[in-house]
């Protein structure tokens, strides 16, 4: 049975549709109201408020914090400065990985990672011989995302921390009446957005002051049919989703390297030895199997598809996540791989998707097939390979009020 | 002599500005001239008060074809809308009625009042959906010319007859109910609760000089469903940052296509030579040409100020001084310093963020009318209020509101005389706030600015002849090949190289962006620029 998070008195009361899903052992709301779309509107027009306390949080502390960090993940977390947040998964040996999160580096010698699945174990496997202690504060730690253009206005309004030349991907330590908080600009939205980390017995403080503060600036609390929306807009990838962990595939071809999963950003190869180098290496060299693009589906075919059954287009209000077949032609016969989630985009009007296929079908601009079922019969509709991130707003990075260059 | 355009397009309205970016999109050198400081016409959004950026005429966004937000990338240029969940109608005795697009929320909020009605509801949606996507067929083409053999004309009406064929009998007598009937008699056939009956209703007067009960209203209801947002019909919403925001985003995409765009550059008239537009001259005294000159004002200035009578046969000038614009509504937008909040359902929660109609009873409104036909506003007018601050954040500050009252009836011809509106501009504001404020208790302690906008001031302000939302009656002896006139529907005058591009073209009125389409395309494919 799933657990409460610290802030589910707050939630379950306005959670009004009942609505409710397991994410990774706790109770997390799908949609506050019968209808998501005013979250979703929140989170691209005010403000959304998620509770992420279900995400894995690990604190690493010790001389030895930042070496063993950059051991374990693909990106060489060494250079990563004080205050400043980076984005990266973390590898097999064999170059396939297991899970993706963020590394924030509070101080030189103290790191805070979350992941999606828990890394404990796995990250505990590599502690010999460094001078580290890994803390699993997952169960203390409750922790919300505040998402959309009005959050920075919001946060000022509840934290010391000088919001205005506060940078993208940055964190810092910072008080709000009566408790502490860690702040990172960051979030699974592709918005203006930050995450905030209090202990458990804060919870509440916390979400009391947002939610009475937000008030002016139209804050909505949001679950995750809206989140799963505004992700795929965003093209971030989401695991058991789009690919799976390596530790628990069945079989080697439910594996992905990063370099599969659009984060072969991610991996700086060049540099002391770290887990999977030299299966990423020889991959980087020798080329991947398979892509992860953005699929945008051409609405007039599916209008079209419709009419014949006399049907208005009929798109649904979620985003969706099943394995949809894409092919190269219409014969339904030549598979050249699967979008794995997609969603009608309000904002872009665009019907957009994100797959895996082929990597030699991953240039930008060219034509795949995907496959739509209507009226119980399976058609196909063209759609064009673009990046996976669809929206892009400059309010994400932007510092308007910046005082400091 | 003045750089020569392929094509000058007489104001800058969000149907000038489509039609602009279709034909430059096509490679055509397009200029656009908008006689005010700003874009959009009536779909403009300005800061009237500090901070508070009102959607001064038109306020919400329904109809505005899909198919234009793709073919011009207009959601890349900023065109973004919020859809509205709720409608919400306060009653005088302390009751109200929501209907949400949660379809049993609404189904028990209408058994309240009737439970029959509430079960037939989702009946009535099925229907007008199927009538909605006749209508579609209608407006996304321009209307074909019944009394014409061409083989085109001929073809086009066999598309349409294959629409209707597929209706099937029982759609195709309510169609015919549909455009007789008037908007009470229609909903009759359905349902029994005036409290439902009444706010449904007003769709079928909105922007007409004509009652509840007048027959014909009936077709403006089905005008006002057949709007879709993203693949749904009926659905309504917001602009982000007003209407305006609209209009900014189809004239982002015109210059994106190479279009030039000319504010505070008002046209005097068109220069016709030999019987031909050949350029327009503006209020300044220059002189512009192009091949192709394109109205987006309405059918009346078109041809009786941009043409002028001299150029006009008598059969023609008869047609257009026939044209019915006579206005009916006026326009009350207020800055409020909180939440209004509504005594028969306090608070800021989600019924208040779609539409409110001030609609209690079918006899109300039609009393409503009756002073109108005799040249008074209405003492107890319909309302249609919304309050997009609660949705978008970004037109108002922190914690303050917009209350934006669509009113009617507010008759052009007022008995003494329309020239004299604004003798009574502040009377006519009064009582809008008069209203209003019998649902929301201190309304009037909340107000930091009212902006009043009569019939007469839309007709100065927005050059809309007679104070006419829609260019032009939506009545069926003005709709289709008969729109404006009939013999010259096709977006031609009865100019040579003068087009017209307006609503007061088919299938014309609310932010809908065909006609502005329909104007491009029709003179690409024939060739004519």
């Amino acid at each position: 049975m799933p657990v409460k998070s610290a802030f589910f008195p707050r939630t379950s009361e306005l959670c009004e549709s009942m609505k409710w899903k397991e994410w990774a052992g706790y109770y997390a709301a799908s949609s506050y109201l019968t209808l998501h779309d005013a979250e979703y509107f929140a989170f691209r027009n005010s403000a959304g408020l998620l509770d992420i306390t279900p995400l894995f949080k690990y604190r690493v502390e010790g001389p030895d914090a930042a070496s063993f960090l950059s051991r374990i993940m693909v990106k060489d977390i060494s250079k990563l400065k004080v205050g400043k947040v980076t984005y990266c998964c973390w590898c097999t040996d064999q170059g396939k990985v297991v899970d993706d999160g963020t590394v924030m580096r509070r101080d030189e010698n103290m790191f805070f990672v979350t992941s999606a699945d828990p890394c404990y174990t796995w990250f505990s496997r590599f502690l010999r011989g460094y001078n580290v202690t890994l803390v699993d504060v997952s169960e203390k730690t409750a922790g919300v995302a505040l998402q959309g253009p009005t959050s920075r206005e919001i946060m000022k309004q509840v934290f010391d921390a000088d919001l205005d030349n506060f940078r993208f991907f940055s964190t810092v330590k910072t008080r709000a009446g009566g408790f502490e908080a860690y702040i990172s600009r960051t979030g699974y939205t592709g918005d203006l957005g930050y995450e905030i980390w209090v202990d458990n017995a804060d919870a509440l403080k916390l979400w009391d002051a947002l939610m009475h503060e937000g008030k002016r600036y139209d804050i909505r609390p949001a679950g995750l049919d809206a989140l799963d929306m505004t992700r795929v807009e965003a093209g971030l990838i989401l695991k058991d989703v789009d690919y799976f962990n390596a530790l628990h595939a069945l079989i080697d071809d439910r594996m992905s390297s990063p370099y599969e999963i659009s984060l072969g950003w991610t991996v700086n190869l060049d540099r002391d030895p770290f887990n999977g180098q030299a299966a990423l290496r020889k991959e980087s060299l020798e080329g991947s199997k398979w892509a992860i693009v953005g699929l945008d589906i051409d609405w007039a075919e599916i209008e079209a598809i419709y009419a014949r059954y006399g049907l208005p287009p009929e798109i649904g209000s979620h985003a969706w996540r099943d394995s949809i077949p894409v092919y190269t032609d219409k014969s339904l016969r030549t598979q050249v791989g699967y979008a794995t989630s997609g969603t009608w985009s309000p904002i872009l009007k665009k019907n957009i998707a994100m797959a895996t296929i082929r990597k030699e079908f991953d240039q930008m601009g060219s034509e795949v097939q995907i496959e739509i079922t209507v009226e119980h019969v399976r058609h196909t509709a063209t759609a064009t390979v673009n990046k996976t991130q669809f929206f892009n707003p400059e309010r994400k990075t932007s510092n308007p009020n910046a005082t400091k260059s | 002599m003045s750089t020569k355009y392929d094509a000058i397009i007489i104001g800058g309205g969000h149907n000038g500005l489509i039609c602009a970016a279709y034909l430059a999109k096509a490679g055509r050198n397009v200029l656009v001239l908008e006689k005010r400081h700003v874009l959009g016409g009536a779909a403009v959004s300005e800061e009237l008060h500090p901070g508070f950026k009102f959607s001064v005429a038109s306020y919400v966004v329904s109809l505005f074809r899909p198919h234009i937000i793709r073919e011009l990338n207009l959601a890349k240029h900023g065109y973004q809308i919020i859809p509205m969940d709720c409608s919400f109608l306060p009653l005088p005795n302390g009751d109200s009625l929501a209907r949400w697009a949660d379809p049993q929320r609404s189904r028990r909020e209408i058994s309240r009042f009737s439970q029959k009605d509430a079960e037939t509801y989702p009946e009535f949606s099925r229907v007008m959906t199927h009538m909605g996507k006749l209508a579609k067929e209608v407006i996304d083409h321009p209307a074909p010319d019944i009394t014409s053999l061409k083989i085109k004309e001929l073809t086009s009406l066999l598309r349409l007859a294959k629409v209707f064929k597929g209706l099937g009998p029982d759609l195709l007598h309510l169609n015919t109910k549909l455009v007789t009937l008037s908007a009470v008699d229609f909903l009759d056939l359905w349902f029994e609760s005036e409290t439902l009956k009444a706010p449904m209703s007003v769709s079928g007067i909105i922007g007409t000089y004509q009652g509840v009960r007048s027959p014909g209203t009936a077709y403006v209801l089905l005008h006002h469903y057949m709007g879709q947002l993203d693949g749904a019909f009926r659905s309504w919403g917001f602009s982000k940052g007003g209407t305006g925001g609209v209009s900014l985003a189809c004239a982002e995409a015109a210059k994106s296509f190479g279009a030039e765009i000319r504010t505070e550059s008002a046209v005097q008239q068109v220069h016709i030579k030999n019987g031909k537009a050949v350029g327009v001259v503006l209020e300044n005294g220059d002189e512009l040409h192009a091949k192709q000159i394109i109205s987006n004002l309405d059918p009346n200035r078109t041809y009786l100020k941009m043409i002028g009578e001299e150029h006009l046969d008598e059969d023609v000038l008869k047609e257009v001084k026939r044209f019915k614009l006579r206005g009916s509504s006026g326009k009350v937008n207020l800055a409020l310093d909180r939440v209004p909040e509504f005594s028969c359902r306090p608070g800021d929660g989600d019924h208040i963020r779609g539409d409110i109609a001030i609609a209690p009873s079918i006899d109300y409104l039609e009393k409503a009318f009756d002073q109108a036909k005799y040249g008074e506003f209405s003492q107890r007018p319909y309302i249609n209020a919304v309050i997009p601050s609660l949705t978008d954040p970004s037109v108002a500050p922190p914690g303050k509101h917009i209350l934006s009252c669509f009113v009617q009836y507010a008759p052009y011809h007022i008995k003494e005389g329309a020239e004299n509106w604004p003798k009574y501009r502040e009377a006519f504001g009064d009582t809008v706030v008069d209203t209003m404020a019998e649902y929301i208790p201190g309304l009037k302690d909340m107000i930091l600015y009212r902006q009043v906008l009569t019939p007469w001031d839309l007709e100065q302000q927005m050059g809309l002849t007679e104070g006419n939302i829609f260019q032009g009656e939506l009545s069926l002896e003005q709709l289709l090949f008969q729109r404006p006139i009939a013999g010259y529907s096709k977006y031609k005058t009865s100019v040579r190289n003068l087009w017209m591009c307006g609503s007061g073209t088919h299938p014309g009125g609310g932010i809908m962006g065909a006609s502005g389409e329909l104007c491009a395309k029709t003179m690409l494919k024939s060739r004519s620029i």
